[in-house]
C-alpha cells in the first residue's frame, strides 16, 4: 500500500526534473544540434507520457485492488485489448525511430560538401592530433615508421613526400564557423571516440579504418572534446578542444601555422 | 505430448555426493544460487569502491593499500585500479549473478518440479556445468592477484585494447588472459546448462503438462536456454579467437599498422569490429538471458498474489518467444557509432524498436493482471511490483537509445549506464529478490521474516531509484562513462554534486543489503516451519513438502489437469485450483 505513494512521488520528481531541465544539454552549435534537440524533445514527450501513465496506473491498481477479503474477478485476458496495445506500441516505437532517421542521415548519409574543409584526425593513447593540408591542398603520405610524437610528427608524415612538407599539425581542432567540415578519423593503437557535446555527435576511431565525420558549427567558441570509448588508464585525461573561429581568425591562424612549419 | 522418461536414480549416501558433487537438481540449484549471492556481494563491493573513487579520487584510505599494494600505493586508488574494478564489477555481475541466479539457480531447482519431473534430463552434466561455473569464478577472481592485476578493458573487452597485451596498459597481460579463460569456461558451462534445460522441458514433462499448461517461469527458462545455446556458443568462439590473437600470433581482431605505446606491432588483416559483432551477438541476447526469467517469475508472482489468472497467458508466451527471436536481430544497436555502414544502423534501429513491442505487451498484461485483483502484499509480491516499476523506467530510456540519431550523443554516456542498470541490473535483481522471497520456504523449509523483507524492499527500491535515475540526468548533460574521475573535464564540475548524491545513495543501498543477508541466515536457521503451500499457489512445487524429498514427488508421478493460473475460478470450492487436482 505504501508502495503506491512512493511510486507516485518518484514519478512526479523524475518528470519534474525533466520538465525543469535541471541538468541539461549545453546549447547546440549546429543545424544538426538543433534538429537533434527537437527529436529528443519529441521522444521525451511521448515516452514521458507513457512513463507517467504506466507508473501512475501501477500505483492506482495497488491501492484500488488491494485484498479486501473477497474473490478476484476471473478474467483470463482480452484479445481486443492485446491487439490495441500491441499496435499502439508498435506504431509509437517504429514511428519514433523513423522520425529520427533524418538526423542520422544528415550526419552519415549526406554527401560531403564540395567546399568542405578536410581535417585528418589521429588518436592514440591518450592524445589527439589534427592535421590540415598546406596551401597545396594535399595531405602528405603516412608511414608508421616515421611516427615521432616528441618530434612533432604524431601522424608519421612521410618526409619523402613533398605534399606533406606543408601539412599543419595541431593538438586542438580549429574550424571556421559556417563552413562544412569533413573529419577523417583514424587511430593508431586502440579504439577512441571523438565526442563534442555541443555538436551532438560522437564517432569511434577504429585502428585499421578511416571513418568520415561531417559537421558544420555556426557559433564561435571553445568546446571540450572528450574521449568516449574506453582506451586505457588515461582515458579520462584524453581531451582536446574544438575551437570554432570566425572565418577571418581561422585563416589568420592557419597562415601563421603554415609559416612556422 | 511428451512422454515421461523413467530414469532411476537413488539418493546418495555420502556427505560429499549429497552436498558437494551432487547430481540432485535441487542441490545444484542451491549451489548456483549461493554462488550468485557470493558474487553479487563481491560485485556490489566493487561498485561501492568505484563510486567512492569517482567522487573522492584523492582520498587516502590505508586499507586500500593493504588490498592493492600497487594499485593503491599510499592508499590512493589509481585510475587503472578503478578501471580494473569496473571491468570486474561488470563481468561478475553479468555472468556470475544475472546469468547464474535466475536461470541456473532458480531454474535448476524449480523447472523439473514445475513440470513434474524427478530431476533434470542429464544430472551428471548438470553437476559438471555447476563445477565448471565455479572454476570460471575462481579463475576470474584470480585475475586480481596476478602481476598487473585485473584487466582494465571493461566487461566488453574490446580489442585492440584487450588484444595486444601489457603494452597497452596494466592488467592487460596475465589478468586479461585469465579473464578470457574464465569467460570461455563460463560459456562451456552455460552451453551444458542450456542443453539440459531444453532437453528437460521437451522430454520430461509429466502427463497432462502440455506446453501451454506450463507456468510462465518455465517458458522463460526455456527461451532463455535457447538464447544461451546460441549466444554462448558464439562468445566461446570469440573468446578463443581473442586468446589466439594474444598468445598465438593470430590477427582475427587486430589490424595492420598498430603502433601501441611507441611500439610497432606486427599484426595484420584483422578487424576490431569483428569482435564487436561476435560479442554483441551474444551480448544483446544476454540482456534477455538476464531479464526473461525475472519476467517469467514476476508474471507468476503477480498472478499468485493478485489471486487472479495471468492476463493474456498466450500473449505472454508469444511475447517471450518474440523477445527470444528478435533478441538475435538487434545487436547492431550497440555499434551505431562504431564505424558500421550507416545504413545498417537504420535496419538495426527498426528491429530494436520492434523488440520494445513484446516488452510493452508484457507490461500491459501485468497491469491487466492486477486489474480487478485482490492483492495480497506479501514480500514476494512487493519485489514483483518493484520489478514492474523498474522495468518500465529502465525500458523507457531504451526508446531514446534505440534511435541511432539520438545515440549519436547518448552512446557511452551515463544515460546508457543508467538505462542498463535500471533494467538489466536492478529490475533483474528485483526478480531475484522476488524469487528468493517466494521460493525460500520451499528451498529451506522455513519462512523468511516478512517485516525485514518489506523494510529491505522499501529501502532498496528507493535506493536504486536514487542511484540510477540521476545517471540519466548527468548523461543528458554529456557525462562520459568509464571515467575514473572527472577532474580533467570542465563541464563535469557542475555535475559533481549529483555524483556525490549517487555515491551516498549507493553506499546506503549497499548497507541495506545486509538486512537481506541477515534475513536469509536467520530465517534459514530460526524461521517458522513452512507449510506445503504457504502462498496458496497452484503450480506443482506447492503440492509437495517443503523442502521437497530427494526425487521430488516421492515416487508418485503427478498427472496434470489444469493450467498454471487457475485463481478465482467461478464455482470452485477454493479460490485456486491446483494443477494436479483431478477434475
Amino acid at each position: 500500500m505504501l508502495l503506491a505513494p512512493i511510486v507516485w512521488i518518484l514519478t512526479i520528481v523524475i518528470v519534474g526534473v525533466f520538465i525543469g531541465k535541471v541538468w541539461w544539454f549545453p546549447p547546440p552549435i549546429s543545424e544538426h544540434g538543433r534538429a537533434y534537440d527537437d527529436q529528443f524533445f519529441n521522444t521525451m514527450v511521448v515516452t514521458g507520457v507513457i512513463f507517467f501513465l504506466a507508473q501512475m496506473a501501477l500505483g492506482y491498481v495497488i491501492v484500488r485492488f488491494r485484498d479486501r477479503g473477497g474473490r478476484a474477478s476471473h478474467v483470463e485476458g482480452n484479445n481486443k485489448l492485446e491487439l490495441l496495445w500491441t499496435s499502439a506500441a508498435g506504431i509509437l516505437f517504429i514511428g519514433a525511430v523513423l522520425l529520427s532517421t533524418g538526423i542520422w542521415a544528415g550526419v552519415h548519409l549526406a554527401p560531403t560538401a564540395a567546399n568542405a574543409l578536410k581535417i585528418d584526425v589521429m588518436s592514440k593513447q591518450f592524445a589527439w592530433s589534427f592535421r590540415y593540408p598546406g596551401p597545396d591542398g594535399k595531405f602528405g603520405r603516412l608511414d608508421i615508421k616515421q611516427i615521432n610524437d616528441a618530434g612533432g610528427n604524431p601522424f608519421g608524415i612521410d618526409e619523402k613526400d613533398p605534399a606533406g612538407k606543408d601539412d599543419v599539425v595541431s593538438s586542438t581542432v580549429r574550424v571556421p564557423a559556417g563552413r562544412p567540415i569533413a573529419l577523417n578519423l583514424r587511430s593508431r593503437d586502440v579504439i577512441h571516440n571523438f565526442f563534442v557535446r555541443e555538436l551532438r555527435m560522437k564517432q569511434d576511431l577504429v585502428p585499421g579504418m578511416e571513418i568520415p565525420l561531417r559537421f558544420q558549427a555556426d557559433k564561435v567558441g571553445s568546446y571540450e572534446v572528450a574521449c568516449s570509448e574506453l582506451c586505457g588508464l588515461g582515458h579520462h585525461q584524453m581531451r582536446s578542444t574544438l575551437e570554432v573561429l570566425s572565418p577571418e581568425d581561422f585563416d589568420k591562424w592557419l597562415k601563421s601555422q603554415q609559416q612556422t612549419q | 505430448m511428451a512422454t515421461h522418461a523413467t530414469h532411476v536414480h537413488h539418493p546418495p549416501s555420502g556427505w560429499i555426493r549429497k552436498y558437494i558433487f551432487s547430481v540432485d537438481h535441487k542441490v545444484i540449484g542451491k549451489q548456483y544460487w549461493l554462488l550468485a549471492i557470493f558474487s553479487v556481494f563481491l560485485g556490489m563491493a566493487l561498485s561501492v569502491l568505484m563510486r567512492f573513487h569517482m567522487v573522492y579520487p584523492d582520498a587516502k584510505v590505508s586499507w586500500f593499500e593493504k588490498l592493492w599494494p600497487t594499485g593503491a600505493s599510499g592508499g590512493i586508488m589509481t585510475p587503472e585500479l578503478y578501471l580494473s574494478l569496473m571491468t570486474m564489477h561488470g563481468t561478475i555481475m553479468v555472468f556470475f549473478v544475472l546469468t547464474t541466479a535466475p536461470q541456473a539457480g532458480f531454474g535448476n531447482y524449480f523447472l523439473p518440479i514445475q513440470i513434474g519431473a524427478e530431476d533434470m534430463a542429464f544430472p551428471n552434466l548438470n553437476m559438471l556445468s555447476f563445477w565448471t561455473t565455479f572454476l570460471a569464478l575462481m579463475v576470474m577472481v584470480a585475475a586480481f592477484f596476478v602481476e598487473g592485476g585485473a584487466p582494465i578493458s571493461g566487461w566488453t573487452g574490446y580489442p585492440p585494447l584487450s588484444g595486444v597485451g601489457q603494452v597497452a596498459g596494466p592488467g592487460l597481460g596475465r589478468g586479461q588472459d585469465l579473464w578470457i579463460l574464465s569467460i570461455a569456461l563460463f560459456c562451456g558451462a552455460s552451453l551444458m546448462g542450456a542443453i539440459n534445460f531444453i532437453a528437460t522441458i521437451i522430454d520430461l514433462r509429466a502427463p497432462g503438462m502440455t506446453l501451454m499448461r506450463m507456468p510462465l517461469t518455465c517458458w522463460a527458462w526455456f527461451v532463455t536456454a535457447i538464447l544461451s545455446l546460441f549466444g554462448f556458443a558464439v562468445l566461446l568462439a570469440a573468446g578463443i579467437l581473442l586468446l589466439m590473437d594474444r598468445n598465438a600470433g593470430s590477427s582475427f581482431f587486430l589490424p595492420g599498422g598498430l603502433v601501441v605505446n611507441d611500439q610497432i606491432l606486427d599484426h595484420k588483416g584483422g578487424s576490431p569490429l569483428l569482435w564487436q559483432h561476435l560479442f554483441w551477438f551474444f551480448g544483446h541476447p544476454e540482456v534477455y538471458i538476464a531479464i526473461l526469467p525475472g519476467m517469467g517469475l514476476t508474471s507468476n508472482v503477480l498472478s499468485v498474489f493478485a489471486r487472479k489468472p495471468i492476463f493474456g497467458y498466450k500473449a505472454m508466451v508469444y511475447a517471450i518467444l518474440g523477445i527470444g527471436f528478435l533478441g538475435f536481430a538487434v545487436w547492431g544497436h550497440h555499434m551505431f557509432i562504431s564505424g558500421l555502414n550507416p545504413y545498417t544502423a537504420i535496419a538495426f534501429s527498426v528491429l530494436t524498436m520492434a523488440i520494445g513491442v513484446p516488452s510493452a505487451i508484457k507490461t500491459f498484461n501485468w497491469i491487466g493482471t492486477l486489474w480487478g485483483a485482490q492483492i495480497r502484499f506479501s514480500s514476494p509480491m512487493m519485489y514483483a511490483l518493484g520489478f514492474v516499476s523498474l522495468f518500465v523506467t529502465g525500458g523507457i530510456s531504451g526508446i531514446f537509445l534505440g534511435q541511432p540519431g539520438l545515440d549519436l550523443y547518448f552512446h557511452d554516456t551515463y544515460f546508457v549506464v543508467g538505462h542498463f542498470h535500471m533494467i538489466m541490473g536492478v529490475a533483474a535483481i528485483f526478480g531475484m529478490f522476488a524469487g528468493t522471497a517466494f521460493w525460500f520456504p520451499k528451498m529451506y523449509g522455513r519462512m523468511m521474516n516478512e517485516t525485514i523483507n518489506k523494510i529491505h524492499f522499501y529501502l532498496t527500491f528507493i535506493g536504486v531509484y536514487a542511484i540510477f535515475t540521476p545517471m540519466h540526468f548527468v548523461g543528458i548533460a554529456g557525462n562520459p562513462r568509464r571515467y575514473p574521475d572527472f577532474k580533467d573535464l570542465e563541464f563535469m564540475q557542475q555535475l559533481m554534486p549529483v555524483h556525490t548524491f549517487m555515491t551516498h545513495a549507493a553506499i546506503f543501498t549497499a548497507v541495506v543489503q545486509i538486512l537481506f543477508l541477515v534475513n536469509l541466515i536467520w530465517s534459514g536457521k530460526k524461521g517458522p516451519r513452512a507449510p506445503e503451500n504457504p502462498w496458496e499457489a497452484t503450480s506443482l512445487e506447492w503440492t509437495i513438502p517443503s523442502p521437497p524429498p530427494w526425487d521430488n514427488f516421492a515416487g508418485k508421478h503427478p498427472r496434470i489437469y489444469h493450467g498454471p493460473y487457475e485463481y478465482a475460478v467461478p464455482g470452485a470450492p477454493k479460490d485456486h485450483v491446483m494443477q494436479n487436482e483431478p477434475t
